[in-house]
């Protein structure tokens, strides 16, 4: 493949938004389950539940500041990469990110420093406090941040005006309560908490392997796997529920992942497993379940659930209505700010919606009104993701899922119902899963973004129309800077992470009986004589 | 919503354009002072432990304060979608610089202390000071390019475009001028962070960010002044040809603009604006005055007049021209003409009203609770919690 811009800019957001991604699961599900620790702690009182809120809230610390690190490229990113993006849709894209840093980021920064520099500052509660602060600031964040990409995959609450020749948002409660956006925003903090509670099962059976810190080891178990359960749950249920929200906003991503090449009578099967080709467009080997995919995908036995090629023919259609709303655009535009003439904007309106259609052209022609009907053939074609990657990313990551559930029910009834008596062998594959909530997490991540392709907005604007005016070497600089940084950055983080784990909690009972002596002693005189 | 018509959109610019300046002043004012810092730190402490005394008197607080950046980012994309799309791409190796150097601080800041080896620790200690000088020195390199124009045009579609060799783009901003400017910034942030180190540590590390801190504040009041004489006679402003239209739809290229006469004959249209370099001046002269004194409150304070008034004096100049196109004054961006639309702006006042009185108010009770000194047995006793 040759080296365009296009595809440089491409490989470098999905590089850095994938690293980014590696740290944030984590920060997200950790906030939580070290507010829980501080929480039994701040209400039984008793010093090991404090002892694991620092060691756990160690870890989590390593890890965030490199969420915090890898998130502020995302955050210029799309204005250095994806120039054009950012102008033609900043309008509505703009407003959750700049939300998320008024309401939740400032909130988790903030009170993360005294989190970890105020336990001789601040009283019991105060502290704990501050604890769920952080927690509910990352998770306001993810929350933010996934309006902002569900408007990518469905972009509701916004029109386009042709006079400032970008997107405007017409409803801000549209935006915010998309159901594509919505779903996703409980899926992604749900894989979260899977991906902590894997994390904590995970160190913690390492202890108990290696009959270290047991007390710790069983207690972390405990709330692990009770939360992991929950969210185990949760992820999977939500995740159907943001297949079936794909089911009315992406058709063409659900039939890519279902490899669904042509539109059956309804219910539609499921394929269980398969191998799609992309050339033939057909399923070789394909193993179906009868029913599920139209009840998955749209909840009813007599609705259709189209097929790709069906989807191809509607695209084709849309680039035919989309050049003419193209062919109004340039009248407007020719009019240089001069007011529009009330049948010009009709003709525009008309087929406004399917301008971006238009714009799937521009790969091949530079004016779409001179586009040929191969070209259009080509331009609808266009419109199908590669169906492989998809199809076994997404199998991969719900097999994965269901493989979490069955894990943290185990761990859960063995620590509820058995005396916590955990045989080694499952001790071992609790440590080994540890990398698997991360590649969930990813290949989510990837049918996500790979099969919105080839769109940045999904049906607004095509990803190649969306980059920065750059030069190929500036990109390569910026690639191969961020592949090295990042490279060094993550062998330290994981050098560290492992450091900390192996020494495990650095405070025994008998420390933390004098910390809480000092503590009193500290807040007395505090009590004494007020702060200036 | 009919709602968002309560506002009229020329207002809801301005008042947007106001509140980039109170970010941008947010940005300095407190994530400044963690810059300074950072610059100092190699030369304030001698050893390992007035290193960390020094690290520590910002430790808890520059991760709330480095929101004002990513808040920054964030609240050009949504209000100045056009001033976001075509400044970072434009300046784009420059920002790949400041990413950089603002990625290693935060993980120095968290992995210095992690092991005790001085190799390890000197590393980052260099990492924290590139971390503060390399962005303090091109925001302010940034701002004296924007004062100059910006080679970019648009294209009918608004596709930003630049112009020049790739080389040229990148080390055409490292032109005199803007070299100047990023010499006001840099050494306005090191007085900054002298006058945030002689509050919060003691000597011998606060005697020694004072003389830093006095001598970078002359340098700083030097190269304002004189940055201010060469706008008036070596460089030209931006100016509208015809009428101005203010609440237009945001398409900078239905207004006309021409290169004019020097920026500073807004100071004859606008005689008000002259508070700002007044502040500017009296704050950054009073603050040497204090780091000399040995004053400690009320030096901080004056700093942080100063650098408000640098600042405000910068975006009071210009308005309306937010980033004026020198290859194409036709594309400038200015406050009439770059904006999002009014339901955007109007919905972002409101999250705007809701949050900042929550987020000063948050952050006003976190530093209350960590007032006073870093002293040596803070760091010492509390190896496990500290930096």
């Amino acid at each position: 493949m040759e080296l365009d811009i296009v595809e440089l800019s491409r490989l470098q957001f999905a590089m850095t938004a994938m690293y980014h991604f590696l740290f944030v699961p984590l920060t997200l599900g950790l906030s939580i389950l070290v507010a829980i620790m501080e929480t039994v702690y701040v209400m039984t009182n008793r010093p090991i539940w404090r002892q694991m809120t620092k060691f756990w809230g160690t870890l989590f610390g390593i890890n965030f500041v490199l969420g915090v690190a890898t998130g502020i490229t995302m955050e210029f990113q799309f204005g250095m990469n994806w120039s054009y993006y950012s102008h033609y849709v900043g309008d509505i894209f703009g407003a959750p990110l700049a939300i998320e840093g008024l309401m939740a980021f400032f909130l988790e920064a903030t009170f993360v420093g005294l989190f970890f520099f105020g336990w001789d500052k601040l009283s019991k509660v105060g502290h704990l406090v501050v604890a769920w602060l952080v927690a509910i600031g990352s998770n306001f964040s993810a929350l933010w941040i996934l309006i902002a990409n569900g408007w990518m995959q469905n972009p509701v609450g916004a029109e386009f005006n042709p006079l400032s020749m970008r997107m405007e948002m017409t409803s801000f409660f549209d935006v915010v309560f998309n159901e594509v956006a919505q779903a996703k925003f409980v899926h992604t903090v749900s894989a979260g908490y899977v991906t902590a509670s894997v994390f904590v099962l995970g160190v913690s059976a390492w202890y108990l392997l290696k009959n270290r810190h047991v007390e710790l080891a069983r207690r972390s178990i405990t709330v692990a796997a009770a939360f992991g359960l929950m969210s185990a749950f949760s992820v999977v249920i939500l995740g159907d529920e943001s297949g079936y929200s794909t089911t009315h906003s992406q058709k063409m991503k659900l039939a890519a992942i279902e490899a669904m090449w042509h539109t059956e009578p309804a219910p539609a099967a499921f394929t269980l497993v398969g191998f799609p080709d992309d050339e033939a467009r057909e399923t070789h080997y394909a193993v179906h379940l009868p029913y599920a995919m139209g009840l998955i995908g749209t909840r009813s036995l007599t609705e259709e659930v189209p097929g790709i090629a069906e989807l191809v023919e509607n695209a084709e259609a849309r680039i035919k209505t989309g050049i003419l709303a193209y062919d109004a655009l340039m009248d407007i535009q020719a009019l240089r700010g001069a007011p529009v003439p009330p049948e010009l904007r009709a003709r525009f309106e008309e087929h406004s919606a399917d301008l971006g259609f238009a714009f799937l052209l521009k790969r091949y022609v530079d004016d779409p009104r001179d586009a040929t009907d191969t070209q259009i053939a080509i331009a609808a074609n266009d419109t199908v993701p590669k169906v492989w990657p998809l199809f076994w990313a997404f199998r991969l990551m719900v097999g994965l899922g269901f493989g979490f559930i069955a894990t943290m029910a185990y761990f859960f009834y063995m620590a509820s119902f058995r005396g916590m008596q955990f045989p080694r062998p499952a001790l071992r594959l609790a440590v080994i899963m540890i990398p698997a909530p991360w590649i969930a997490a990813e290949l989510g991540w990837f049918v996500a973004e790979f099969g919105r392709q080839p769109w940045t907005v999904d049906g607004v604007l095509p990803t190649a129309l969306s980059v920065s005016h750059l030069s190929v070497t500036e990109l390569l600089i910026t690639l191969a800077g961020f592949v090295t940084f990042y490279t060094v950055l993550f062998v330290i983080e994981m050098g560290l992470m492992l450091k900390y784990i192996r020494k495990g909690p650095y405070m025994d009972v008998d420390e933390t009986d004098v910390w809480t002596k000092r503590h009193v002693a500290r807040l007395g005189q505090a009590n004494a004589t007020p702060a200036e | 919503m009919i709602l968002h018509e309560l506002i009229d959109i020329e207002i809801l610019r301005v008042i947007w354009w106001a509140l980039l300046g109170v970010l941008l002043i947010g940005f300095a004012l407190t994530d400044g002072f963690d810059m300074g810092v950072g610059v100092l730190i190699p030369f304030v402490g001698k050893t390992d432990v007035e290193r960390r005394i020094a690290i520590n008197t910002i430790g808890p607080v520059w991760e709330g304060n480095q929101v004002w950046f990513i808040l920054g980012g964030g609240a050009i994309f949504a209000a100045w979608p056009p001033l976001y799309a075509v400044s970072f791409s434009g300046f784009y190796l420059a920002m790949f610089v400041v990413l950089s150097a603002l990625i290693v601080r935060p993980v120095a800041f968290k992995y210095r202390s992690k092991r005790e080896d001085p190799v390890w620790r000197n590393t980052w200690d260099w990492a924290l000071f590139v971390g503060g000088a390399v962005p303090a020195l091109i925001f302010g390199v940034a701002v004296g390019n924007v004062l100059q124009g910006v080679p970019f045009h648009l294209t009918d579609s608004l596709m930003p475009m630049y112009d020049g060799t790739f080389y040229g783009k990148f080390l055409g901003l490292l032109n005199p001028f803007a070299l100047l400017a990023g010499v006001v910034s840099l050494s306005m942030l090191i007085m900054h962070g002298a006058a945030w180190l002689s509050l919060k540590a003691e000597d011998p590390i606060k005697a020694r960010a004072r003389s830093i801190g006095t001598v970078s504040g002359i340098v700083a009041f030097a190269a304002y002044a004189l940055a201010g004489l060469w706008l008036a006679f070596g460089i030209d402003g931006y100016a509208f040809a015809g009428n101005v239209i203010t609440d237009g739809p945001s398409n900078p290229l239905f207004s006309d603009v021409i290169k004019g006469d020097s920026w500073l004959t807004a100071y004859a249209t606008r005689p008000w604006i002259v508070v700002a370099p007044i502040m500017g001046f009296a704050g950054i002269g009073l603050a040497v005055l204090g780091l000399r004194a040995g004053r400690e409150v009320s030096t901080l304070l004056f700093s942080k007049m100063g650098i408000t008034g640098i600042i405000s004096s910068v975006g009071l100049t210009m308005f309306p021209f937010i980033l004026p196109s020198s290859k194409d004054p036709h594309s400038s961006l200015t406050v009439w003409d770059s904006s999002s639309s009014q339901q955007t702006l109007f919905v972002m006042l409101i999250c705007a009203l809701i949050f900042m009185p929550l987020i000063l108010a948050y952050t006003a009770w976190v530093y209350k609770v960590l007032w006073g000194k870093v002293t040596e047995a803070d760091v010492t006793e509390n190896s496990h919690s500290v930096y």
